[in-house]
């Protein structure tokens, strides 16, 4: 009787040697990086670019990075900023988004800093999951 | 640096950012991430047109 072969799983062993977990360790603390330990520059480098530019852009826009939670809202918000790795760490480090200002383009920069907080944890997970092969 | 762009402005700078990372992270070729990231930044753009729409006349 023939043997049956996995080819999807034959196909996914190449990918599980080595630390399976370092393009997801790289890339939540610099955005794009997971993406580049496994060589996918030009996802990477779209990746780090919008995820920058949507950091950045929030700073500029004066928004806030939360460091501590009082309520519900605001915890959700710190998590969704710590996704940004260090990123949040060095803006909280030079005191960027520290002081909370009252003008409407603020809150959008607020927002804009969390949303991308949580888009780098989709890359992160993503350059994670090419590692393992369970993406192509 | 203070950046204070309109709120449309804003709205496509979002729509922009995360319909990169969409297209990137949920389809595997190329052609279907822009596709897919495409169609992203039309649904993000179309909604928060008609979403202010409708605010403007439950404001009237």
């Amino acid at each position: 009787m023939p043997t049956q072969t996995n080819t999807g799983t034959a196909a996914a062993q190449p990918a599980q040697q080595g630390f399976v977990y370092l393009p997801l360790i790289a890339g939540w603390l610099v955005p794009g990086a997971g993406h580049f330990v496994i060589h996918k520059w030009g996802r990477g480098a779209l990746l780090a670019a919008s995820i920058l530019g949507m950091f950045i852009l929030g700073l500029a826009m004066q928004g806030k990075v939360y460091s501590s939670a009082h309520e519900v809202l605001d915890f959700l918000c710190l998590v969704g900023d710590l996704g940004n790795g260090l990123l949040y760490f060095l803006s909280r480090a030079i005191g960027l988004g520290g002081e909370p200002v009252q003008v409407t383009t603020a809150d959008w920069g607020t927002r804009f800093i969390v949303v991308a907080g949580l888009l780098n944890v989709i890359a992160a997970v993503d350059a994670h999951n090419l590692r393992t092969g369970r993406k192509a | 640096m203070i950046f204070r762009p309109s709120h449309f402005t804003a709205v496509l700078l979002f729509a922009l950012f995360a319909s990169v990372v969409f297209g990137i992270t949920q389809r595997e070729t190329p052609k279907r991430m822009v596709g897919y990231g495409a169609y992203c930044f039309a649904l993000f753009v179309l909604s928060a047109i008609v979403l202010s729409w409708v605010m403007y006349f439950i404001a009237r």
